[in-house]
């Protein structure tokens, strides 16, 4: 259970990026797990490091944060890479998403290697914790971040309506930079923040993908809410079914997935325009 | 006409290709066979229906599951009977999930579409005692028009009559798919992808045409996607990964949607193509993500839409 919470507060933080940048831009973005494998590699090399240099234990969650969030630096970079198609239909921006899939996974197959990278097993179980409570902060930080500040403002402003906004005087490409960049740091950290609890392998991102989308698509397209709701209900779900049927793990999300999509398409907790 | 000149040169190349001894290269136009016909298939849905699936393997994991289970547990080795049988499962199950399926558009529909593979993914993978989990399953040498080929080894069965005759069936599923691209019901399909509001207006029914596009499209995956595992003889529950869902898009971009024969095109290039990056180097996938990258912000139109204008400023 304590596990399902777990995977539930680190399926949060991709989806919420997922969420971020669907809800601005408008892109649905396969490479959010991409980035969540980065995050995980980069998190276990930035523990050894630390490590290495001596730091004392309870600041590896820190040193995974940062990892995260140095990460986030190549979203200026690919954002760059999407803005060239922005007025183009939005199958191709899915296929732009998939084409970054297929190259950062041989990235990390290139600078990792294939084997599994993992911690020692000390910091496991007491990571976990630390880094399961982290979450709540993070959630309340984008909270902030989006409701109170006059960046949040201008965030919504453009989600609402791209050219009223730039009529208004908002420089729109340097707000898609700054959201991109946010919504590549949450999937970093949270790829990070994983550390503690699993190995980094090289097909975490495209198994991950599949369930952030189902926490997409459960709390509904671009709803923060949403996305906490449908972590918790995914999360919780499969740490449920593994401890009872384990066969049906995967299986009993997809079902709920479809239902979802089947009775209240727009998902749970959308606004009644979406 | 250039284009049937193009197409009758492309068949004698095919027919004549395995008489030159290159019998690696002659098996590795086995898959294209199977991928061409299922591709064909995508297309009228992406094409000219404008619903990208993103869930289309799917319908090939079924075609090949088909073949395994007829051939390794019922003992039916027929070719012609297995082809069949996995058209009818191909339609059996496109029916309730393109219903589900085409009551949403764009992004939705895709998403849909892809939950849907998952969900075949997650039941090959964990119900082992049917499926073989993520072993697979093993499929035998079929019987072609009712012979059995005994006196043909492995390669000379492959490269020979199995060759042809899956040369055969994409020759016939491409008649089969230009026929219902220039019947009324295509013309209805073009105008539900230009705009499904006012085809609504001039009587055509977009839901039925959507779902009947959905259901010929999962015919030809799974046909296609029943020639896939015989030369392997494993059907493997990665046929039905989204990742592999997301290939066949590629596919079909990198050969051209705008063209009847883009994506058959489309398989022949992906295909040649990743033999060869993959024998330079294993980081294969970062060469064709980049090329994806490169075919969608450049030349969205394929590989074909680049032939066409170079052919109409020729001209």
């Amino acid at each position: 259970m304590l596990g399902g919470v777990f995977h539930a507060a680190v399926l949060f933080l991709v989806a919420a990026g997922l969420q971020l940048v669907f809800g601005v831009q408008k892109i649905l973005n396969l490479a959010c797990g991409s980035f969540y494998a980065l995050g995980a590699y980069a998190g276990v090399s930035a523990v050894n490091w630390a490590l290495a240099a001596g730091a004392p234990p309870p600041i590896f969650p820190l040193v995974l944060v940062g990892a995260g969030l140095g990460l986030a630096l190549v979203g200026p970079v690919i954002e760059r890479l999407l803005r060239t198609i922005y007025d183009r239909d939005e199958s191709f921006q899915l296929l732009l998403t998939f084409a970054l899939v297929l190259m950062f996974e041989d990235v990390i197959r290139f600078v990792w290697g294939t084997a599994p990278h993992q911690l020692s097993s000390a910091y496991l179980v007491y990571g976990q914790l630390r880094v399961g409570g982290l979450v709540i902060p993070v959630y309340n930080l984008m909270g902030f971040l989006l409701a109170r500040t006059r960046f949040g403002r201008i965030v919504r402003a453009t989600a609402e309506n791209r050219g009223m906004a730039e009529a208004m005087g908002v420089d729109v490409s340097r707000v898609y930079v700054r959201v991109f960049t946010l919504g590549v740091a949450l999937g970093t950290v949270g790829g990070a923040l994983v550390i503690p609890a699993t190995a980094a392998v090289n097909e975490m991102g495209i198994d991950l993908i599949v369930e952030a989308f189902a926490v997409v698509v459960i709390g509904g397209l671009g709803s923060m809410r949403g996305a906490v709701a449908g972590a918790l209900i995914v999360g919780i779900m499969r740490a449920v079914a593994v401890a009872t049927y384990p066969e049906v793990e995967m299986l009993a999300i997809y079902v709920v997935v479809i239902a979802v999509l089947v009775l209240r398409p727009a998902g749970l907790f959308a606004k009644a325009a979406a | 006409m250039s284009l049937r000149l193009a197409v009758a040169a492309a068949l004698g190349a095919l027919a004549l290709f395995p008489l030159a001894g290159r019998d690696y290269y002659a098996t590795l136009m086995l898959p294209f066979f199977g991928y061409g016909i299922a591709l064909l298939g995508l297309n009228l849905l992406f094409g000219t229906t404008g619903l990208l699936s993103f869930g289309h393997a799917l319908f090939v994991a079924l075609g090949a599951y088909t073949a395994a289970f007829l051939t390794s547990k019922l003992g039916v080795l027929d070719l012609e009977v297995i082809l069949m049988a996995a058209a009818v499962a191909g339609a059996v199950i496109a029916l309730p999930t393109g219903l589900l399926c085409v009551r949403y558009v764009r992004i939705y529909f895709g998403m849909l579409t892809l939950a849907f593979g998952m969900l075949f993914y997650s039941f090959l993978l964990k119900f082992y005692a049917v499926t073989g989990g993520d072993e697979g399953m093993r499929v035998l040498r079929p019987r072609l028009l009712g012979l059995a080929w005994t006196s043909f080894g492995k390669v000379e069965f492959l490269t020979g009559p199995f060759y042809y005759y899956s040369l055969a069936v994409l020759v016939l599923g491409a008649v089969v798919m230009w026929r219902i691209v220039r019947s009324p019901f295509g013309l209805g399909l073009r105008a539900i992808r230009e705009n499904a509001g006012k085809a609504e207006f001039t009587g055509v029914d977009v839901r039925r045409y959507r779902l009947s596009a959905f259901v010929v499209a999962a015919v030809f995956g799974a046909v296609g996607g029943a020639l896939l595992p015989i030369p392997t003889g494993l059907a493997d529950p990665l046929l039905a990964y989204w990742t592999h869902s997301g290939n066949l898009v590629f596919m079909l971009l990198l050969g051209g949607f705008g063209n009847f024969f883009g994506p058959v095109l489309g398989a022949f290039v992906f295909i040649v193509l990743q033999d060869q990056v993959m024998s330079i180097t294993q980081y294969w996938r970062f060469v064709f993500g980049a090329i994806l990258a490169v075919v969608v912000v450049f030349f969205p139109q394929g590989l074909t839409g680049l032939l066409d204008r170079r052919q109409r400023a020729g001209t």
